[in-house]
């Protein structure tokens, strides 16, 4: 009896294996393709269904890091980098205050402006950009981080709001109640218990602050003229139109090297990331 | 006593509004008044160097009869309605697999969510182009399973693929919501599926009858926010189309032909029409979707 259920257990366990390989290799065929076409002259990446290179090497990130147009590789990384982290910290600061406010303190209009947050979360961007583009213009803002980074001191991604409620509704509250006795006002219990107790969430918020700014192409875009500003993702595009269309090798290593990064940091916390996707979608 | 309650809830108040005093003016400076600006634009004729000049509805008039818009919103809607529910459907299904077995489940999950990190970047668009283009490894793999010949063409310069081309590199990034079902999925008792085989109920009918509607709620935030976004669809179809939206209009999605009307052309009070559009589309559907909730939807602690 128990053998048979052993072996059929053992069978289930293969086929799901099996399964669950099948749809990785499928999953990961796309970066690994992007990987190995990195290390290959051009003329043996399009069409080129294997994946080792034949004749491999570095010449294509050689090429790459020869920086576009006169301006240096570094250039457009230290560029993302910047905004990368000033998103971090605008996002840590402004984000967590407001969420204090929505989960811990009664004030009259809370419930509506808890409505209105959630309310961005589903909002088409597109309906605000022209007139922030307009505003952004006639304040000579045009070509400058400033309409990058303004939005993420004021708190206006709603998802890491939304977060860092999560989270502190979570926190017992007869830690604030303890300190309230102690004679403590807001300030304080924001500062002294409930901001050390979340760095779990700011973690998880800091690491897709970051991949998101990294990521994001239509905000640099719109606001950055000179590629002497350019982000990484721009770097790529201007480096795609420039190189001529069948040097792909040099491409792939471009982009390889625009993802490095966010690679980086998946490896290094893939349970945040995946931790912070999943109490996303269940309710508070 | 009273007054000093009283005196307490000023306190608190003050507290409230000074802790959210950046996302306030967040809130108002660059969402609510934002909003209201792209209204009264919609209305003008606005090029970002003279004043605007108020024309009445001639913007949504003008929408009416342009054949670009029509094909924005048809080209926008084919990729809602075919992308969203595949995507869904595969992360419903791999969540479901992963989430019967024990080992191994955190590296899947984990490699599985990769492509959603990436998926929307500039590099993973260039990837996906240099693998759809002409002679490129889909459309020699694809000749391999019995489609045309590669050298027949690739899907980056058919009209007729690109659409299917950009599905698919939605459906690649199935991740995130499959992350969010496996959480879901972990909710549901197990006493209750082992109830109902004792009952004699059989995989199918413990899917729809248990696992449906206990996942109604992930399985509507996904649909929800997931809808929302595929509205949104913006890099991808810019980087492989070049900027143009091409081949024949055939990635000409609603962003992008708004970016174009808006910051190519300057026609700011057009796009602020098309953008407004947008948000009453994108409303009346979450709207949809809320009614139609209630009666598919359960929450627990609902007694049905």
């Amino acid at each position: 009896m128990s053998r048979t259920k052993n072996a059929r257990r053992t069978r289930g366990s293969i086929l799901f294996h099996a399964f669950a390989l099948a749809v990785l290799v499928v999953i990961l065929y796309p970066a690994v393709w992007m990987l190995m076409s990195s290390f290959k002259p051009s003329s043996e990446i399009i069409g080129e269904v294997s994946l080792l290179p034949a004749n491999g090497g570095f010449q294509n990130y050689a090429k790459a890091l020869e920086g576009i147009g006169g301006i240096s590789f570094w250039t457009f990384v230290l560029n993302s980098l910047v905004l990368a982290a000033g998103s971090v910290v605008g996002i840590l600061l402004s984000c967590s205050l407001a969420a204090y406010a929505f989960a811990r303190v009664a004030f009259r209009g809370r419930n509506l402006f808890f409505v209105c947050m959630i309310a961005t979360m589903l909002l088409p961007f597109h309906v605000v950009i022209i007139p922030q583009y307009i505003v952004f213009n006639n304040l000579g803002m045009i070509n400058t981080y400033w309409p990058l980074l303004l939005g993420k001191f004021l708190a206006t991604d709603a998802f890491f709001v939304f977060l860092m409620i999560q989270f502190i509704r979570g926190l017992p509250r007869e830690l604030d109640e303890a300190a309230v006795i102690d004679g403590a006002g807001h300030p304080r219990i924001f500062f002294s218990i409930i901001l050390p107790l979340m760095k779990p969430a700011l973690v998880t918020s800091a690491i897709f602050a970051f991949i998101w700014s990294w990521n994001d192409f239509f905000g640099p875009l719109l606001y950055l003229k000179e590629p002497g500003m350019y982000t990484m993702p721009l770097a790529l595009r201007l480096y795609v139109d420039q190189t001529s269309t069948s040097d792909y090798g040099a491409q792939m290593a471009m982009a390889i090297l625009a993802l490095l990064p966010v690679l980086l940091f998946f490896f290094a916390f893939q349970r945040q990331l995946v931790g912070g996707v999943a109490t996303q979608g269940l309710k508070g | 006593m009273t007054a000093t309650r009283q005196r307490a809830r000023d306190r608190s108040t003050r507290a409230g509004y000074a802790f959210l005093s950046p996302w306030l003016i967040g809130f108002l400076g660059l969402t609510a008044g934002p909003m209201i600006a792209s209204l009264y634009l919609s209305f003008t004729d606005y090029n970002l160097f003279t004043a605007p000049e108020f024309i009445g509805i001639e913007n949504y008039q003008r929408l009416l009869t342009d054949s670009n818009f029509h094909q924005a919103a048809k080209v926008t809607a084919l990729y809602v309605v075919f992308g969203t529910p595949i995507k869904l459907a595969a992360a419903l299904g791999v969540a479901m697999l992963l989430h019967n077995s024990r080992r191994g489940q955190g590296f899947y999950r984990s490699a599985y969510y990769l492509p959603s990190l990436i998926g929307g970047s500039v590099s993973i668009a260039i990837v996906w182009k240099a693998m759809f283009i002409d002679e490129g490894i889909v459309a020699q793999i694809g000749a391999v399973f019995g489609g045309p010949d590669a050298s027949a063409g690739g899907w980056v310069g058919d009209p007729g693929r690109t659409l299917p081309m950009l599905i698919l590199l939605t459906v690649w990034q199935f991740g995130a919501p499959m992350v969010i079902f496996l959480a879901g999925l972990k909710q549901v008792p197990t006493e209750m599926y082992e109830a109902a085989e004792v009952d004699g109920a059989g995989p199918v009918r413990r899917f729809w009858n248990i696992t449906i509607p206990l996942l109604s709620p992930v399985l509507f935030f996904n649909l929800l926010l997931e809808t929302i976004h595929a509205f949104q669809i913006f890099n991808s179809a810019f980087i492989i189309s070049n900027g143009s939206g091409g081949p024949a209009q055939s990635t000409l999605f609603y962003t992008l032909y708004l970016y174009f009307r808006g910051f190519r052309d300057f026609q700011m009070g057009y796009a602020s029409a098309m953008a407004w559009v947008l948000v009453i589309v994108v409303g009346l559907i979450s709207l949809l979707l809320f009614r139609s909730s209630k009666s598919w939807v359960h929450y627990s602690g609902d007694d049905r």
